[in-house]
């Protein structure tokens, strides 16, 4: 659904989303990446449970909520990839632990 | 020139409020709002339907303001139906924690003199202890530093935003004229009828009402009332969104409808700067994390100062100008707790006159007693 419109840099990283290795540019955000690697979607809504994908791409929306290397509700958008990074889906509402 | 039978100037908790129930009363209203640039104490709200602080000082106003926290069930019933809106009314008590033992003796002694004070009308409000209060958020852990709670069961939450929306929407739903943009310089009588003029247009009726939080500073002398107000600023915080883990309001922490939390408790005398600091913003967070401590895995997502509305014994002012009858003001920083009082009295005492019980000791004319030698 996406592509860059630049040829990809020498510079890449690998990073883990749901599991799945996948090659991503230096330096992009992780909103980014997910949306180049054709996923279909990156967080359930808290109240109707409907799929999304990053929005807005600058920090207002929170559509591109994901987990973290384990750290949930983070703005995809907001973070640069690194490597190795493990990403999960934000599924619905974060879980407090007391 | 536009005309109604009554003006509303403000458009925020306390304005919008009356307006909307007054065109629930029947009575052809326009309602005046400032823009995007004015000052907005209505959109900084914390959201909640509190009691048990109020009045110290004022009996009157800690009944009226029970009174509205009682009429908030029915309240937003009606808001729903006029505005299609559920604007998350929650009244299971309120917790306020304190944080060391000279919170918990100062609030001691507040409750004291409150009951004093209440005489045979009561004051509901007891300090509880650490296991009480961990029985009544069995979703929280309550911290090591928590030093007790006063609980007050009359007090509750809502959800601030949706309850201006639910007013406004109620407001023209039901036939009442609203301009925005249009924040009132000057107000004259020509004779017949109150006269209010703004940068674009003229509007006239033989009622005004003066709801408009530190406008009304420079609109009340115009209209003879005297009503003294001073800013204080109080800086809230927000939490990213989780899951449902605390039903009731704990004073200066609560979880919104949407999941988020929601942390504020500072005053501050910095005039109308709306700003926040990193000070304060680091102390109300350091307060919630030793209140719960989970608290302190919380994203921050955005904070934002709000400037209160508060009159010298932070009691609310209602006042009808006795050189100038037919111009009235209705002004407090409780905008949200007297939401339903003011829909349900306040424009009733403006349309027709008819007053609650004791009406007289809202006016600003307490603050007149002279100084004993």
């Amino acid at each position: 659904m996406f592509r860059r419109l630049h040829e990809p840099s020498e510079q890449s990283v690998s990073i883990d989303f749901e599991g799945e290795i996948i090659i991503v540019e230096a330096g992009e955000t992780v909103a980014a990446a997910i949306l180049a690697a054709g996923a279909e979607y990156s967080r359930t809504t808290p109240v109707t449970g409907a799929k999304r994908l990053p929005y807005c791409m600058m920090g207002a929306c929170f559509d591109c909520l994901v987990e973290i290397d384990g750290i949930p509700n983070r703005q995809a958008c907001m973070v640069r990839v690194e490597n190795g990074m493990k990403i999960r889906r934000q599924e619905g509402k974060r879980r407090l632990e007391t | 020139m536009h005309s109604a039978e009554t003006i509303v100037v403000g458009g925020g908790m306390f304005g919008a409020a009356v307006a909307y129930g007054l065109v629930r009363d029947g009575v052809n209203t326009i309602m005046l709002d400032g823009s995007d640039g004015s000052l907005r104490a209505a959109r900084g709200n914390f959201g909640l339907v509190w009691v048990q602080s109020k009045g110290l000082g004022l009996q009157r106003y800690a009944d009226w303001s029970r009174e509205s926290a009682h009429l908030w069930g029915d309240f937003a019933a009606d808001l729903k139906d006029s505005a299609g809106i559920d604007v998350n009314h929650q009244n299971g008590g309120g917790l306020n924690i304190l944080l060391s033992e000279e919170e918990r003796e100062n609030c001691r002694r507040s409750i004291d003199i409150m009951r004093q004070q209440a005489g045979a009308d009561g004051y509901d409000c007891e300090i509880i202890e650490r296991d009480d209060i961990q029985k009544m958020v069995p979703g929280l852990r309550v911290g090591d530093g928590v030093a007790g709670a006063s609980f007050g069961p009359h007090d509750g939450h809502v959800n601030p935003l949706k309850l201006l929306r639910s007013l406004h929407r109620g407001f023209t739903e039901l036939g009442g004229r609203y301009f925005p943009s249009n924040e009132v310089s000057k107000i004259t009588h020509d004779g017949s009828a109150f006269v209010a003029e703004s940068s674009s247009s003229r509007f006239t009726a033989p009622k005004i009402v003066l709801a408009c939080g530190h406008g009304i500073t420079n609109l009340a002398p115009m209209v003879g009332l005297n009503t003294p107000i001073r800013p204080q600023r109080g800086q809230v915080l927000v939490t990213e969104r989780i899951e449902a883990i605390v039903e009731m309001a704990l004073g200066s922490i609560r979880q919104t409808d949407e999941g988020g939390f929601m942390f504020g408790n500072s005053e501050e005398e910095t005039g109308l700067d709306d700003g926040t600091t990193l000070p304060v913003t680091q102390n109300i967070a350091a307060r919630a994390v030793k209140a719960f401590p989970q608290m302190e895995n919380l994203r921050l997502v955005r904070n934002w100062g709000c400037i209160r509305i508060l009159t010298p014994d932070k009691c609310a002012i209602y006042d009808e100008s006795e050189t100038m009858p037919g111009a009235y003001v209705a002004t407090s920083h409780s905008g949200v707790t007297l939401a339903a009082v003011n829909a349900r009295h306040i424009s009733r005492w403006v349309a027709t006159g008819e007053t609650q019980p004791n009406f007289d000791h809202f006016s600003a004319r307490r603050f007149n007693v002279p100084a004993a030698a």
